[in-house]
């Protein structure tokens, strides 16, 4: 099919149906491609960031450790990252999902750390004085008290992810970035535009998808009186992944 | 093992290190690249943050701008800035692109540190006849200088690292020492630019580390 001359893919310009009718599937591609890279890193991060926690929480000798190794991770640059993961995995999809992995596990980690630490000593020993043995004090009372701080780090962890997943168009494996990329060198402002608005979209929908979440699994956090949890701004967590 | 040898070799060799794609150019343009972003976005974020925090409004504004700023990919706003007229201004996009991700962490932090401040602290300052210029210098400002800093020094190590990105957007600095190396396909060259990279970031922590060791007790939050 070629194009008329004087439509907006032949004109070059940055809002263009043309171009959203004409790569549907293109774009269909890249964005679920996206969606497989940040679900699949962030769910492996929370695999292994919940142990993590837990072990940290258990040993105190264990969390100044852990932290400073993730806080470490989270240091590195997202290019130089995917980078100095190539000898291991080639150029691959595995190479982005590590490197997005180990970014997840700095900012899950600390908060469902945070969250188990919050969790009262009355409760725990109330819990004990039911009977309740270490695994199901847990399961039961410490994993779900430590939900909301757990969630809040999920959120953050989960939009970071979906930003970064575009730097992974370095090795190919990028979703919408890889359009973006291509756009750059062939100057293609719709697919640019096009890509970066959709990717701004999957971060604030997966954001409010895991809000809404948050508020289903922890009825009791709006239960009658609303305690609202400090929300003190971390400064470690403050800053966004490049 | 042998990805890492091969990387030393080739960071040590010193046909690597000179020249306009040597390491100490790349160096030197990541230097001034994220100096000169880290003064804009303290000049633009700073005077704003403090005022605001001294008011006690605009908080919501604060913690929101810092939210949006991780949903936005960095590569594509480069990428974006790239392709407007902004773009035909050499550095332009980058520049701008690395202050506009510099500025939320700088703003909350500064936003939030002021806020923090003892509010019984503030009120006796007022009730000495601190006019609202004098409470700002003089009292909530020195008090949330750890705060803001450790703003500016997560903003510096963060601009570190957005720099890389510059480079795929065929930008200066270091990053463009690891793009070059997925074009050879040379492993050891994206490895030592890699390498570079995070050593630098370090550094950037380590020399902010070290200001906060030699600052005066008070500005340390030392109690």
């Amino acid at each position: 099919m070629t194009a008329p001359p004087d439509d907006c893919l032949a004109r070059n310009e940055w809002i263009c149906g043309a171009y959203l009718r004409t790569r549907r599937h293109i774009l269909l591609d890249a964005v679920l491609q996206h969606l497989q890279l940040t679900a699949v890193s962030i769910l492996i991060g929370l695999a292994i960031a919940v142990p993590l926690a837990v072990l940290a929480r258990r040993w105190g000798w264990a969390a100044g450790p852990v932290l400073a190794v993730t806080t470490i991770l989270y240091t590195i640059p997202s290019l130089a990252m995917f980078s100095l993961l190539l000898p291991v995995y080639g150029l691959s999809a595995t190479l982005v999902v590590a490197g997005l992995v180990l970014y997840s596990l700095t900012l899950l980690v600390r908060n469902i750390l945070a969250g188990l630490r919050a969790v009262p000593e009355e409760t725990r020993q109330a819990a004990r004085g039911l009977g309740y043995g270490p695994i199901r004090l847990l399961l039961a009372v410490e994993l779900p008290l430590a939900l909301p701080a757990a969630m809040a780090g999920l959120r953050i962890a989960t939009v970071s992810a979906v930003s970064l997943v575009t730097v992974g168009a370095i090795v190919g494996f990028g979703g919408l970035g890889n359009l973006i990329y291509a756009g750059m060198n062939t100057y293609f402002k719709a697919q640019v535009l096009t890509a970066s608005v959709l990717c701004v979209l999957i971060a604030v929908v997966a954001d409010l998808l895991l809000l809404a979440v948050q508020w289903l699994i922890t009825p009791w956090t709006r239960a009658g009186r609303t305690r609202v949890p400090p929300r003190r701004v971390r400064a470690r967590t403050t800053a966004s992944r490049v | 093992m042998s990805t890492l040898t091969a990387a030393w070799h080739w960071l040590t060799d010193p046909a690597h290190w000179s020249g306009d794609d040597g390491i100490g150019h790349r160096l030197l343009q990541h230097l001034v690249l994220t100096a000169v972003c880290l003064v804009i976005s303290c000049v633009l974020a700073l005077p704003v943050a403090l005022v605001l925090g001294h008011l006690g409004k605009g908080g919501a504004l604060a913690v929101n701008i810092s939210n949006v700023g991780r949903a936005v990919p960095t590569f594509a706003v480069l990428v974006l800035l790239l392709l407007t007229p902004v773009g035909k201004w050499g550095e332009g996009p980058t520049v701008a692109a690395l202050v506009l991700f510099a500025v939320p962490p700088l703003l909350t932090n500064a936003y939030v540190g002021m806020r923090e401040v003892d509010r019984g602290v503030v009120r006796a300052a007022r009730g000495m006849g601190m006019t609202g210029r004098q409470m700002l210098l003089r009292v909530e400002l020195p008090l949330a200088l750890p705060m803001i800093m450790n703003g500016v020094r997560i903003a510096a190590v963060q601009l570190v690292a957005t720099a890389t990105i510059a480079a795929l957007a065929g930008g200066g600095g270091l990053g463009r020492i690891i793009t070059a190396g997925f074009n050879l396909a040379s492993t050891p060259q994206v490895v030592a630019g890699a390498l570079l990279v995070a050593v630098f970031a370090l550094v950037v922590e380590a020399v902010f580390e070290i200001a906060e060791r030699l600052a005066p007790v008070w500005a340390r939050g030392g109690r």
